[in-house]
């Protein structure tokens, strides 16, 4: 679950970033955040992971609460989101099945429950014939499945994610967005940024479209109202 | 689980040692280095501090009574000398013993032309339990009553209290500047590895890990490279003071110094050695990776 009430935030240059963004996504919803370049999507993102603060305004993310938890608590805030990154964020000198498996271990998994669970995921995502190749040793598609596998693997409640098909071909990015979709369908909440609107348009999904730091339309139906 | 991290650590911490080959050996270099100057002027304050400890025993200082009192009065000072600050001890010796003793080292006193009056006086020989305050301690003798004169070796005393303050701040500011070098140095090679590995550090991070999860890896990279480094210390500091104190000085005349044997010193030196490479090693690392964990 995610609320964001009213949430202001400011960088440090003075940048205003968001001017009151308010909204809800329920368990178990499917959702697309869309906007021009600049118009706070990314910012969105990370006061959800926590990697910056809001200047003003309530941040809920799965019962934690953004603006008050303590440091400490922080990581355990993080276990319960999975987060997919445009740029994959993969480590280049583990395997695809060690990438994999390196989320578990973080989190203090034990080795057992790391070999049962990390064949599921990647089987999940369609790369169980991939999982002794190193990254570069993958196309792009099959390098942001494994960013998905990775952010799947804990069994996040919520998975985020940036861009995931800024670098694909219309085909590979449709491939990737039904997995979200299946994803999704197995209970996980999914939030989606995205600039592709044919992409947005053939899905009948929620779309939460901002500019300039403000939300200007939210609702179901792959439109949205603003001009790239 | 608590196993599978461990050695996760332990693994993780020694790869990165061997991944920077020669940083690692470069910094163990230094600590070594640093350790052996450390421990070298930490022994030559210790052995200075010794020869004045046995000075201390031997040294004395001469508390001659006035040739009019009688032998009853000039042992009734004795109390009052050891009641004095700084006073170990203070023996009593009559004129007729100071007489038998000297005719027995220099023959007939008769010999000597114009003898110093104060062979034939009763006397005190006072031992000091601190030489540095050898004056303070007698000018406080002269101030007692029933004192005629005092004799004291005031500047070799001196001489040696001044080499061991001399020492010691030179010791202590040797260890001071060579740890925080070490900590430089240490903190340097380990930031090597957290820089390289800074996109797996953001990644640990994102999916949930927590500091200490993400901290042990350099600590048990710091802490190994620092013990390496002690131990080595150690050896060859073992082997340099013995050679020094066995080979040379007891070939070259230098004999009638005490020099402490390593074995007296070998378990506090070890612990030194370790406490000092432990502690660069661990706050090493932490300071190396503190400005990861922040986000
Ligand atoms: N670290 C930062 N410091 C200062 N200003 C920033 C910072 N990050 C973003 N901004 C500014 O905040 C605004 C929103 O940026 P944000 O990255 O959220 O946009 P976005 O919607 O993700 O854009 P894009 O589609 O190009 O990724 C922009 O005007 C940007 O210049
Ligand atoms: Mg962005």
């Amino acid at each position: 679950m995610v609320q964001f009430t009213d949430v202001f935030k400011s960088y440090e240059n003075g940048a205003k970033a968001l001017r009151g963004v308010s909204f809800t996504i329920r368990d178990g919803e499917f959702a697309f955040l869309v906007g021009p370049s600049g118009s706070g999507k990314t910012t969105i993102i990370k006061l959800l992971t926590g990697e910056i603060a809001p200047t003003d305004g309530k941040v809920l993310v799965n019962d934690y609460d953004l603006g008050t938890i303590k440091f400490s608590r922080m990581p355990y805030m993080r276990r319960t989101l999975g987060v997919v990154f445009q740029d994959y964020r993969l480590i280049e000198d583990k395997s695809v099945y060690e990438n994999v498996a390196f989320a578990m271990r973080v989190v203090g998994a034990s080795n057992k429950e790391i070999r049962r669970r990390v064949p599921y995921v990647l089987e999940l995502v369609g790369l169980d014939k991939r999982t002794k190749r190193k990254p570069q040793e993958l196309s792009g598609g099959e390098q942001q499945r494994v960013a998905i596998a990775r952010a799947l693997v804990n069994n996040p409640r919520l998975i985020i994610a940036d861009e995931p098909t800024g670098n694909l071909d219309p085909a590979r990015s449709l491939e990737i967005m039904m997995l979200l979709q299946k994803i999704n369908e197995l209970g996980t909440t999914v939030l989606v940024v995205t600039h592709e609107k044919e992409l947005v348009e053939s899905f009948s999904k929620r779309v939460i479209a901002i500019d300039g730091g403000k939300i200007i339309s939210d609702g179901m139906g792959g439109y949205y109202n603003y001009e790239r | 689980m608590k196993g599978n991290r461990f050695t996760y650590y332990i693994k993780e911490g020694i790869d990165s040692i061997f991944t920077h080959g020669f940083m690692s050996f470069a910094s163990i270099c230094i600590i070594v280095a640093c350790l052996l100057i450390m421990g070298s002027f930490t022994l030559l304050a210790l052995n200075v501090d010794e020869v004045i400890d046995t000075m201390e025993s031997q040294n004395e200082i001469m508390a001659f009574v006035n040739e009019t009192y009688t032998d009853e009065q000039a042992r009734a000072i004795q109390e009052r000398i050891e009641g004095l600050p700084n006073v170990d001890e203070a023996v009593f010796i009559s004129r007729e013993e100071a007489w038998d003793d000297f005719t027995a080292t220099y023959g007939d006193p008769a010999a000597f032309e114009g003898l110093d009056a104060s062979v034939a006086r009763d006397r005190y020989v006072v031992y000091l339990e601190d030489i540095s305050r050898m004056a303070e301690t007698q000018q406080a003798l002269r101030d007692v009553p029933g004192i005629a004169n005092v004799r004291a070796h005031l500047e070799i005393s001196e001489g040696f209290v001044k080499i061991r303050n001399v020492v010691t701040l030179v010791s202590m500011l040797l260890v001071a500047i060579l740890f925080v070098i070490s900590l430089f140095i240490m903190s340097n090679t380990v930031k090597l590895t957290t820089f390289e590995r800074r996109d797996e550090i953001a990644i640990m991070k994102m999916v949930g890990a927590t500091s200490s999860f993400i901290r042990w890896p350099f600590v048990v990279q710091g802490l190994i490279l620092g013990l390496v480094g002690a131990l080595l210390g150690y050896v060859m500091e073992w082997g340099i003071y013995r050679l020094l104190t066995e080979k040379l000085i007891a070939g070259s005349g230098l004999s009638f110094l005490t020099v402490i044997p390593f074995s007296q010193v070998a378990l506090p030196i070890l612990a030194a050695f370790g406490a000092v490479g432990l502690g660069v090693g661990v706050i090493g690392s932490l300071m190396a990776i503190k400005n990861y964990l922040k986000v």
